[in-house]
C-alpha cells in the first residue's frame, strides 16, 4: 500500500488540485480494462444457463402449439424458398414430425402491435387440412384482467385448435358455427382481433411457402 | 414500413409515453416541470440528445455489439457521454444562440434514465436505423408532451389553495397520476380495430 | 474526524434519509417494477448488490482516483457490477429477469447509487462506505417492497402470488399499470408529510402553549 502520494489521509483530491492526463488516462484505462475483465468472466459463467432459458422457452412453446411431435426441425423461410440452412435474415419456421418422421404441421412465431404494446405469438398450422393446431402468447403487455385474457383464458386459447384458416373473428355468441369462426373476448375485442389478424397476416405471407410435405427431408 | 414506423412513433410518443407509462425521464418531469417556457425548452434539448443516441445505438448495435453483446451497457453508457460532450462544444462555437437555449440541459440529460432507456429499448426490439429514428423522435415528442403538460398544471397550482402538507412532490405524483390515466386512452390507437 | 458513529451511517439511509420516500431518489425503478411484490424485491436486492460492490470498491480505490475523472469512473464501477447483476438474474432467475426487462440495465442511471458513490464513499473508510451502502440498499428495498405490497394486494389481491381474498374480490386493476405507481408513491409520500406535519406542530405547541401556525 503505498498509494496516497498525492493526497494524505483519507482525504478526497483537493478541488484545485490537478492530475496530469497521463494519470487520468491510466485510472481511466485501468477501471475500464478490470471492468471488462470482470464482465467477460461473468460472461463466460452464466451464458450457457441464458442460452438454454432462452431455448427451452422456445422450445416449450413449439412442442406445446404442435401437440408433442416427436421432433422438429428449423427451416428458413426466404421468399417462397424453404431451406434447412442456417440464415440469419430469412424467418424461421419450426416443422414437427411425428415419430415415423412424417411431418405433422409448422410451428410459426409473428407478432403485431395490440392494444398496449406489440403482441407475439406462436402457432402450430397444418398446411395439409389448412387448420390450426395451437396458438400460445408468447409476449404481451395487454391490460391486466382485460386484454391479458387473450394469454390467460384458457377456453379462447382452446378455439384455436382446430380452427380454418383464414380465420374470421366474430363478436362472442354471434357464431354461425362456421369452422373458420373464432370468437373474440368481450371487453377485449382490439388485443383478440390482434391476435386473429396475426395469425391470418403470417399465413397470408408464408403460406405460399409451407409445403405440405414439409419440403425435403433433411 | 410507414404504418410501422407510424406505429413506433405513436406508441413512444402516447400510447406507451416514456415518462407516463414507463417512468423513463422522471428527474426532469420532476424537477424542470415548474415553467411552460422551461419545459418546451427541455424537451427540445431531450429530442436532440435522444435522436444523437438513437444514431449512436443503431451504429453500435450493427458494427460493434453483435462481437462482444456482454460490453452493451457499458459502451452505450460511455458513447453516449462522450458524444454527447462534443456535439455541446460544437454547438457552442456554431450556435451561441441555440447553446443558450438548450445548452444547460445537455450534461444534465445525459445522465437521464431516458437516454439510457431508449438505448436498451431500441436494442431489446431489435430495431434498426429507420426504427430507431422513429422511436428516437417520438420517446422525445412523448417526453415533452409529458413536460409542457405537467407544467402547465404546476402553474395553476401555484395560483391555488393547496393544504401544506400535499405542496411539493406528492401533489406532483398525483398530477402524474391522473395524467397518466388519461394517456392510457391512447391505448388501441392504430392497432386492429 | 469522524462525525457521525457507525450505527448512524449504518440506519440513517434506512428510515429518516430514505432514499425514495425522504430524498426522492431512484424513482424511475420505484415506479416502473413495483406492480408485484416479487419484481420489487428482485429489483431492490439487483440496487443492493450494485450500491454495495460499488461503494466497497470506489471507497478502496478512492486515493487512486482523480478528481477530474471520479464522476466517469464511478459510473464505468456502477455498470459493470449492473452489467453482473444483469447477467446473473437473467441465467438464475430468468422469468423474473424477463418481467423487469430494461430496468435492470436502468440501475446504472440510479441516482441514488451515484450519489452515494459521490457523497459518502469516496470520502470514507471502506467499511464506513460498507455500512451507508447496506443502510441505504435496505432503505431502498423496503420502500420498493412496501409499494409493491401496496399495488400487488389492490391490483391483483394476491401477495407474491397468493390469493388473499377469494373469488370474490374484484381487483384494483389500474394499481398494478402506470397510473397506479405513480398513485401509490403520490398518497405514501402526502401521508408521510401530514405525519411529519403534525410531528412538527406538536413539537411547537410543546415549546410554546401559544398557537402557533406553522407551514411545512
Amino acid at each position: 500500500m503505498t498509494g496516497g502520494h498525492m493526497h494524505g489521509g483519507g482525504a478526497p483530491p483537493p478541488p484545485g488540485e490537478r492530475a496530469s492526463s497521463g494519470r487520468l488516462l491510466v485510472t481511466l484505462g485501468g477501471a475500464g480494462a478490470v471492468a471488462g475483465g470482470l464482465i467477460v468472466l461473468v460472461f463466460a459463467a452464466t451464458s450457457p444457463a441464458i442460452e438454454a432459458h432462452r431455448a427451452e422457452r422456445l422450445d416449450n412453446a413449439i412442442r406445446e402449439v404442435l401437440r408433442g411431435p416427436d421432433r422438429y426441425d428449423t427451416l428458413y423461410v426466404t421468399g417462397t424458398q424453404v431451406s434447412v440452412d442456417a440464415n440469419p435474415d430469412a424467418e424461421r419456421v419450426y416443422l414437427g414430425r411425428d415419430a415415423s418422421g412424417r411431418p405433422t404441421g409448422f410451428a410459426i412465431v409473428s407478432g403485431a402491435p395490440g392494444f398496449a404494446d406489440v403482441i407475439e405469438v406462436i402457432f402450430g398450422y397444418d398446411p395439409t387440412t389448412e387448420t390450426l393446431l395451437g396458438m400460445k402468447v408468447l409476449e404481451s403487455k395487454e391490460t391486466p384482467g382485460l386484454g391479458d385474457r387473450i394469454e390467460k383464458d384458457t377456453a379462447w386459447v382452446g378455439q384455436f385448435v382446430g380452427v380454418v384458416s383464414p380465420l374470421e373473428p366474430v363478436k362472442a355468441g354471434r357464431g354461425t358455427g362456421k369452422p373458420t369462426e373464432v370468437d373474440l373476448i368481450t371487453g377485449a375485442t382490439i388485443s383478440s382481433r390482434t391476435v386473429v389478424r396475426i395469425i391470418n397476416d403470417a399465413l397470408a405471407r408464408l403460406g405460399p411457402a409451407l409445403d405440405p410435405n414439409g419440403g425435403t427431408p433433411p | 414500413m410507414i404504418a410501422n414506423l407510424a406505429w413506433i412513433f405513436l406508441s413512444a410518443a402516447v400510447i406507451n409515453n416514456f415518462t407516463l407509462a414507463l417512468f423513463l425521464g422522471l428527474c426532469p418531469f420532476m424537477g424542470v416541470s415548474g415553467k411552460v417556457s422551461t419545459a418546451v425548452r427541455m424537451g427540445g434539448a431531450n429530442v436532440f440528445v435522444l435522436t444523437i443516441t438513437s444514431i449512436c445505438v443503431s451504429a453500435l448495435n450493427t458494427w460493434v455489439l453483435p462481437r462482444a453483446p456482454y460490453l452493451r451497457l457499458i459502451a452505450f453508457i460511455v458513447v453516449i457521454a462522450s458524444l454527447v460532450q462534443i456535439v455541446e462544444l460544437a454547438i457552442k462555437k456554431l450556435s451561441p444562440t441555440l447553446f443558450r437555449e438548450l445548452g444547460i440541459f445537455l450534461p444534465l440529460i445525459t445522465t437521464n434514465c431516458a437516454i439510457l432507456g431508449l438505448a436498451v429499448f431500441q436494442t431489446n426490439r431489435g430495431y434498426g436505423f429507420a426504427e430507431g429514428l422513429a422511436f428516437a423522435l417520438g420517446a422525445g415528442a412523448g417526453l415533452t408532451l409529458a413536460l409542457v403538460l405537467m407544467a402547465s398544471i404546476r402553474e395553476l397550482t401555484e395560483l391555488s389553495d393547496v393544504p401544506a402538507a400535499a405542496r411539493g412532490l406528492g401533489l406532483v405524483l398525483i398530477i402524474a397520476a391522473s395524467l397518466s390515466l388519461a394517456f392510457m386512452g391512447f391505448a388501441g390507437l392504430l392497432s386492429a380495430g | 474526524m469522524r462525525t457521525t458513529t457507525p450505527r448512524q451511517d449504518l440506519m440513517r439511509g434506512v428510515w429518516r434519509e430514505n432514499p425514495v420516500l425522504v430524498q426522492a431518489l431512484g424513482l424511475c425503478p420505484a415506479l416502473a417494477v413495483t406492480n408485484t411484490v416479487a419484481n420489487s424485491l428482485a429489483m431492490g436486492l439487483a440496487t443492493f448488490f450494485v450500491l454495495l460492490g460499488s461503494s466497497v470498491l470506489i471507497s478502496s480505490f478512492r486515493r487512486w482516483v482523480p478528481g477530474e475523472v471520479r464522476i466517469s469512473t464511478y459510473i464505468l464501477v456502477i455498470a459493470t457490477f449492473v452489467s453482473v447483476a444483469d447477467m446473473t438474474l437473467a441465467a438464475v432467475v430468468p422469468d423474473i429477469h424477463k418481467a423487469l426487462g430494461a430496468f435492470i440495465a436502468l440501475i446504472v442511471v440510479n441516482c441514488m447509487i451515484l450519489g452515494r458513490q459521490e457523497a459518502f464513499a469516496s470520502k470514507n473508510t471502506v467499511a464506513r462506505a460498507a455500512l451507508d451502502a447496506i443502510g441505504t440498499g435496505t432503505g431502498f428495498l423496503i420502500a420498493l417492497t412496501m409499494m409493491g405490497a401496496f399495488r400487488e394486494i389492490l391490483g391483483a389481491g394476491t401477495f407474491l402470488g397468493v390469493s388473499l381474498f377469494g373469488p370474490g374480490f374484484e381487483p384494483w386493476v389500474i394499481m398494478i399499470l402506470p397510473p397506479g405507481g405513480f398513485l401509490t408513491l403520490g398518497v405514501i409520500l402526502l401521508l408521510l408529510a401530514a405525519v411529519e406535519q403534525r410531528r412538527v406542530r406538536r413539537r411547537a405547541m410543546k415549546q410554546d402553549p401559544t398557537p402557533l401556525r406553522r407551514a411545512a
